[in-house]
């Protein structure tokens, strides 16, 4: 690996869980859709900093850009206030109004600068290793790697203290006002943070892309646990884990980096919700295997207790006759048959069943519940 | 030379114009539905879901023909559509995080997929692009006959799906209990509006074809509250604004069109926020003319209970005295009741019931 490999891995890996940190409070807030209005929106914040500043490298393009961010929420919640739409439609119309005005900005004034929308939006990683900060003669490294560390320090540092009073209102909003905190400060807060760390992302990833980082990873955690302290932990390692994923997939296809890694976001969610333990859906497939078996169990046991002792027992406790009375094909019977021997709800002999006293109670139980 | 004749004459901006003006009218009226059923983002959702469909539909097709990436972008947006409802259903993943995620891993995979046919050898893919962003200036005149056609079907779809749409809309419960299928129906309504934004894709772009679904339907909403008339206002609105942003675009140089028709739309919607029946002008002006109802109300009911306790009938007070009781300046309500004939006023300026007062204080 070249130091500009690694460069890059680490600008992906930081920028990722920086992402998800701040995702994984907008999911359970169920306001996971700001982060695309946010990641677009900020590009009239940009443009309008680029035409102040005249440079695509100055810090207030950030500044800019951040305050954007907040000025979206914001009008977003204006919008919705005046209850003359619902909020889904209040973001569909502010956002791809401030993107357009950005994009107008952007083909008047700043064609021919490295200002494009696509990079923008779509963001290149490759080429970040090239911008480094270069100070008093040393060089620290790329610019964005340490401008999202900063973010990602930020965002822990303001998720740390706050960690209490944004639990209680993402959980539980009416208790967090009733015990007087002030859920909009929090959430202008929160706001504030999804803001900065979707610009600090755009240059690395593309601000379609910081959607991708910013919900997947916390949905995919979601699934897996409980508990905001090992969602938030679990998110940032799915998060890790599809940077790095995708990274080598993108070298492996020679492909857009981004792409790769928001695909990588997309197969963790997919395993996640295959494969979680107890919610996922083959978990869920072999419970309700497992809840037909035992209803079956049941039911033989009390097949058998209602002829057991009677003439016809002989004849209607085969394992051969229960497809004819309980309306079950011969393999599905020999199934249950077997799991009920393993429990030792019946023996057989001859392929003749008979109940063991367990069995008796079994079946006595459900008959008289 | 007149706009007019510029219109008739240009060929690049009458086949623009006209392609916005059918997208505005297809995506307005279904966007009604999107709108009112609180899925304003699902139209986000599948724009962008569209990606992976368009390039995939080239890579198969080997042709960049309109017709051929639609169908590719209709399949991919629809597939979103569905997934999006099979994680909601399937998980405790919420919609909106369902809708954010597919939108953007779908893009993701448009975007790995894209990348991947532009460095082959070959460079024909040149344009596939613009399915991103949008550029209406490459629009063909083919390009305007399928968005017509594919549009005009979906329109009498519609039509013919009128009254289903309609119970899915304001009460699936009630329409499902009536036996109208509406599962079937919302396959239906989404499966439209999968067509409404695919047409809509290599004009305005996925990020703003989003804003063609609400921008009209929510300027709409505020003028009636009326299914049809909603529909046929947000047509035409999206009409307009198609038209006008199309014309803009042309007169006014670097000025992208996707990005003008958008914001002629948003002005339309700002117009409608404030001026329509339901806005917020009106609103307002109602507010205040109820809040100074009251207020007369009060006076009113205020000098018949001064009269009661000091006087009997007919004995005239201060304004200060009446407006004492609310602890308020009564003489606005004062006069505005005397215009109404319900006071009177005699020479000292003191105020007292009129026999009509009366009768209305005790009314009230």
């Amino acid at each position: 690996m070249t130091q500009g490999q690694l460069e890059i891995q680490a600008i992906a890996v930081v920028t990722a869980v920086a992402c998800s940190l701040v995702g994984t409070f907008l999911v359970l807030r169920r306001q996971s859709l700001l982060s695309d209005a946010i990641g677009h929106s900020v590009l009239v914040g940009i443009a309008v900093a680029f035409l102040v500043t005249g440079t695509t490298t100055s810090p207030l393009l950030l500044i800019g850009a951040a305050l954007t961010g907040v000025v979206t929420v914001a009008l977003v919640q204006l919008v919705t206030s005046t209850r003359l739409v619902r909020e889904d439609a209040a973001i569909g119309l502010v956002f791809p109004a401030l993107f357009s005005i950005g994009v107008i900005i952007v083909s008047r004034y700043a064609d021919g600068v490295h200002l494009d929308t696509d990079a923008v939006l779509l963001g290149e990683l490759a080429f970040a290793p090239f911008d480094r900060l270069e100070a008093w003669g040393w060089d620290f490294g790329p610019a964005s790697l340490l401008l999202m560390g900063a973010v990602l320090v930020v965002d822990a540092i303001v998720v740390a203290v706050l960690w209490k009073e944004l639990k209680l209102s993402t959980f539980d909003p009416a208790l967090a006002l009733a015990l007087g905190f002030t859920p909009v400060v929090l959430d202008y807060v929160l706001m504030s943070l999804v803001s900065v760390t979707a610009v600090g992302a755009f240059n690395a990833v593309g601000s379609i892309l910081v959607v991708a980082l910013m919900i997947a990873p916390p949905a995919a955690a979601y699934l897996l646990t409980d508990g905001l302290g090992r969602l938030v932990v679990f998110a940032g390692a799915i998060a890790a884990g599809s940077a790095l994923g995708g990274y080598w997939l993108a070298v492996a296809l020679d492909a857009s980096i981004a792409g790769c890694i928001a695909a990588c976001c997309g197969i963790a969610f997919g395993l996640a919700w295959l494969l979680a333990p107890g919610r996922g859906l083959v978990a869920a497939i072999r419970r309700r295997a497992r809840q037909r078996l035992e209803f079956a169990q049941t039911m033989l046991a009390i097949h058998l207790a209602n002829h057991e002792g009677l003439p016809e027992a002989a004849v209607e406790n085969r394992v051969g006759h229960l497809g004819e009375h309980l309306r079950w094909d011969s393999d599905f019977a020999g199934r249950v048959v077997r799991h009920a021997e393993r429990r030792g709800l019946v023996v057989s002999s001859a392929d003749v069943l008979s109940l063991t006293d367990l069995g008796r109670t079994v079946a006595q139980e459900a008959v008289t519940r | 030379m007149t706009l007019a004749t510029f219109l008739v004459d240009d060929y690049t901006l009458r086949t623009v114009a006209l392609g916005a003006v059918a997208l505005g009218f297809v995506s307005g009226a279904l966007g009604t539905f999107a709108v009112l059923r609180r899925q304003a983002l699902l139209g986000d959702a599948i724009s962008h879901a569209a990606l992976p469909g368009v390039v995939f539909a080239y890579v198969l097709l080997g042709t960049k023909g309109s017709l051929a990436l639609m169908v590719g972008a209709a399949v991919a947006g629809f597939l979103g559509t569905l997934l999006v409802s099979a994680i909601v259903r399937s998980t405790r993943v919420k919609e909106d995080a369902a809708l954010g995620l597919v939108l953007s891993v779908f893009f993701g995979i448009g975007l790995v997929l894209l990348t991947w046919v532009q460095r082959r050898p070959d460079a024909s893919q040149a344009g596939l692009d613009r399915f991103l962003f949008g550029q209406a200036a490459t629009v063909l005149r083919e390009d305007v006959v399928t968005i017509a056609v594919v549009g005009a079907v979906a329109l009498v779809v519609v039509a013919l799906a009128w009254k289903h749409l309609k119970v899915l809309s304001f009460d699936p419960e009630f329409g499902a209990s009536l036996g109208l299928r509406m599962r079937a129906t919302e396959i239906l309504l989404t499966s439209l509006l999968v067509v409404a934004i695919v047409i809509g894709l290599q004009m305005v772009g996925a990020v703003l074809m989003s804003a063609m679904i609400v921008a009209p339907a929510a300027a709409a909403r505020q003028w009636t509250n009326r299914l049809g008339a909603m529909t046929i206002v947000a047509a035409g609105l999206g009409a307009a604004a198609g038209v006008t942003g199309a014309v803009a675009s042309s007169q006014v140089e670097r000025l992208p069109t996707g990005p003008a028709i958008v914001l002629v739309a948003t002005f339309l919607v700002v117009v409608s926020f404030l001026l329509a029946p339901r806005g917020l002008v009106v609103r307002a002006m109602r507010a205040r003319r109820a809040r100074s109802r009251l207020g007369t109300h009060v006076v009113l009911a205020d000098l018949a209970a001064l009269e009661r306790a000091h006087g009997g009938p007919g004995r005239a007070h201060p304004a200060a005295t009446v407006g004492l009781l609310e602890e308020t300046d009564a003489t606005a309500a004062l006069v505005a009741l005397e215009r109404d004939g319900l006071v009177a006023r005699d020479l000292e300026g003191n105020w007292a019931l009129t026999d009509r007062g009366r009768v209305e204080a005790r009314r009230r």
